[in-house]
């Protein structure tokens, strides 16, 4: 059983890397996509909106199936050697998540953008300014869709089983490695590592809704 | 420093969204000097005409021309107060440093700057509180002190005490006479007689985006020229 | 996994395997061995037989080790791998119901097992995902005679699942399934499934051993990859893959040289 905690950690550990990564990237990423889109006018905005809020719902095996294409050796990208590592891991899961903290980014930078708006252009903040001075006064509310993109990262299944391969130390995560107990018939096993995951997931969450609350007393 | 940005000079400006009308074929001339109040009933179309002058919206027919090229001079040399405050999340000194910022002063000397224009206005006690837990009036003393830091020329007010209570109302007037005697040319739109006649020198009278009437104040109110004129500052609006 | 190692990690090999194989619990028995060893590191892709043969086709895999002859052989024609070895074999068991409603009881032969359970339309859950154990059910039912293809009915459950899910299905619906001993040893969730047919030569299920082929996939590990293939055949790694037991059973007969 001892065994059996060191590797649940190192499961853990490796989920919540590829994770956060992606997370990060994809904020990094969606945030100012959203903001760009939120702002600026342009021939074919509403288009962009629509394609971007279609894209949240990409089913993760479709993405998984994508990128690995592009990352085999028989495919574009195969150079890099990145399949089967946890890296392939977070390119797919950013690409998954992305759509979702851009989309919702926008919907929330939209509305602040309505508040702020005449202010912000009689002062004289411009374009590329004027989005990251809203990025930052929303960065509260933005919040949210970071956790939208977070529950959906730790959630799927299907692009990093693809990508990753599962492989047994180097890139199994909570999600597969339910996956596996459960084909293996292991299901108190796979419930448990379940209810791991649901936890973390859970901790991580109130953690943020902490802050928010906090920030909101200190800043309005 | 260079030359004046007045006179602003409107040419046959009209202003139509979603069909409708609002501005229609306003040709006037600001100069600097007198404080000119913009008189209408709700509706007249104050707000939009204050947007139009200040670069806010653009005509959809005519022309908005100051007597300064350069768009960055231009939009540093005027500020305007909206209805509404709107404050960043930050600290009230934060804000005005903000507008600082962008003004694109060196960054040595915004804090002092900032710090003026609050002493001016009398928030300097309140300098490190969020600017948004402030009360309505206290932010729309921040707003001018925000405006006051970057000594524009030109100050647009549109209505900027319709949402407060007389006394935060009285307060704001006093910032706006000290605009005045410093030399900052005032263009304000209201729908308040006594405050008219307390801060203003000219009317612009605004009737369904035409101007009425425009005469030095006491003008306006002992002999307004046109009958619409007359029934609204007698209080009486027929309505359109 | 408590072995240590007696040789600095030198670097990985990526081997496309199936999920049977490494739900047995082979690899984790096998590999820190080879580790230990020869200081290379071995990471296993554990998919279905099409899907590792897929990856070694795309070069993603450095060795591919599968229990399917003849997607092997194609594998060879097509200049994938230059040279299959045999490693060793396993062995499938016929699972049924304790109620027994094709009269199985007491059959040694596989084939006429199969002609019972079509005769009684009793329920039979199939993989039908293209697997080792797929392929060797659809050996059977030729051998039995039966074109399955056309004589199946609503008795027949054509899952498109791995084994473990399989068995899920077959032990909540009480049907018969073909399984790889492994999996089986190493199940959780019997239900009322217990063997009903094993031995049976027919139900011997050979593992081989291929290299991708460098020279069209440049990017294999062609040393290290060798490596372990010189390994798994040699005596030492053959006694190793004896050596794994499930509850004190042997699982995979070493046969590399025969």
């Amino acid at each position: 059983m001892f065994q059996l905690d060191a590797e649940l950690w190192r499961i853990v550990l490796l989920s919540l890397e590829v994770s956060l990564s992606a997370v990060l990237l994809a904020t990094l990423l969606g945030l100012p996509l959203g903001a760009a889109l939120a702002v600026k006018r342009f021939p074919g905005r509403r288009g962009a909106i629509v394609t971007l809020n279609a894209l949240m719902g990409l089913p993760p095996v479709v993405v998984g199936l994508l990128v690995y294409l592009l990352l085999s050796r028989a495919g574009p990208l195969g150079e890099l050697g990145l399949l089967f590592t946890p890296g392939a891991m977070i390119i797919a899961q950013t690409i998954l998540i992305l759509p979702i903290i851009a989309a919702l980014a926008r919907q929330a930078l939209e509305d602040a953008w309505r508040e702020y708006e005449e202010q912000l252009r009689s002062l004289g903040a411009q374009g590329m300014q004027a989005a990251l001075t809203l990025l930052w006064d929303s960065r509260f509310s933005l919040i949210t869709a970071v956790l939208a993109g977070l529950g959906r990262a730790s959630a799927e299944v299907g692009a990093v089983m693809i990508v990753g391969g599962n492989i047994d130390g180097v890139t199994r995560v909570m999600t597969t490695a339910i996956a596996l107990e459960t084909s293996k018939g292991d299901l108190p096993l796979a419930l448990g590592l379940g209810f791991v995951l649901i936890a973390i997931v859970l901790v991580l969450n109130a953690g943020a809704q902490l802050v928010k609350e906090a920030a909101q007393r200190r800043f309005g | 420093m260079s030359s004046s940005i007045l006179p602003l000079t409107l040419d046959n400006v009209a202003y139509a969204s979603n069909g409708q009308r609002i501005i229609a074929g306003v040709s006037l001339s600001i100069e600097a000097g007198p404080s000119t109040v913009i008189l209408g009933a709700n509706g007249a179309g104050k707000s939009v005409l204050m947007r139009l002058m200040h670069g806010l919206l653009r005509p959809t027919a005519g022309r908005v021309r100051w007597s300064e090229a350069d768009p960055a001079s231009l939009r540093r040399r005027q500020a305007m107060v909206f209805q509404r405050p709107v404050m960043l999340r930050r600290s009230a000194l934060a804000n005005v440093v903000y507008a600082l910022q962008l003004a694109g002063v060196p960054s040595g000397e915004r804090e002092a700057q900032a710090r003026a224009a609050l002493d001016e206005v009398g928030l300097r006690h309140l300098a490190q509180r969020p600017a948004r837990v402030l009360s309505g009036g206290e932010q729309q003393r921040l707003a001018l002190a925000r405006a006051w830091a970057l000594h524009p020329e030109v100050l647009f007010l549109d209505e900027p005490t319709a949402n407060l209570d007389p006394s935060a109302a009285r307060e704001i007037e006093t910032v706006i006479k000290a605009f005045d005697a410093a030399g900052t040319k005032i263009v304000m739109a209201t729908h308040n007689l006594g405050q008219a006649r307390r801060l203003g020198d000219e009317v612009i009278y605004l009737q369904a985006g035409r101007v009425l009437e425009r005469a030095p104040i006491e003008q306006f109110f002992a002999r307004p020229a046109t009958a619409e004129a007359a029934a609204f500052v007698k209080g009486e609006l027929p309505w359109v | 996994m408590g072995v240590a190692l007696a040789a600095a990690i030198a670097g990985f090999i990526t081997v496309a395997s199936t999920t049977s194989t490494e739900q047995s619990g082979l690899f984790r028995h096998l590999l820190p061995i080879f580790t230990a060893k020869s200081g290379i590191e071995v990471r296993v892709v554990a998919v279905g037989t099409g899907q590792a043969l897929d990856i070694g086709r795309r070069g993603d895999a450095d060795v591919v080790l599968v229990h399917a002859k003849p997607l092997e052989e194609k594998f060879l024609a097509e200049d994938h791998a230059v040279r299959r070895q045999d490693v060793m074999y396993n062995d499938f068991v016929l699972l049924g119901p304790k109620s027994d409603p094709a009269k199985l009881a007491g059959t040694k032969d596989v084939v006429t097992a199969f002609q019972r359970i079509r005769a009684a339309r009793a329920p039979f859950v199939s993989r039908g995902d293209r697997s080792g154990t797929h392929f060797a059910e659809l050996e059977i039912w030729k051998l039995a005679g039966i074109d399955i293809g056309r004589e199946k009915g609503p008795w027949y459950r054509d899952t498109g699942q791995g084994m473990g899910p399989a068995l899920n299905t077959a032990a909540a619906m009480d049907a018969y399934i073909l399984a790889d001993r492994g999996t089986w040893l190493s199940f959780r969730n019997r239900g009322d499934l217990a063997i009903v047919v094993e031995g049976d030569k027919r139900l011997y299920n050979q593992y081989g051993v291929m290299l991708v082929n460098p020279a069209k996939h440049p990017s294999v590990k062609r040393e290290m990859g060798q490596a372990f293939i010189d390994w798994l055949v040699s005596a030492d790694g053959q006694k190793a893959i004896a050596d794994y037991r499930i509850g004190g059973e042997q699982l995979f007969f070493p046969n590399a040289h025969e």
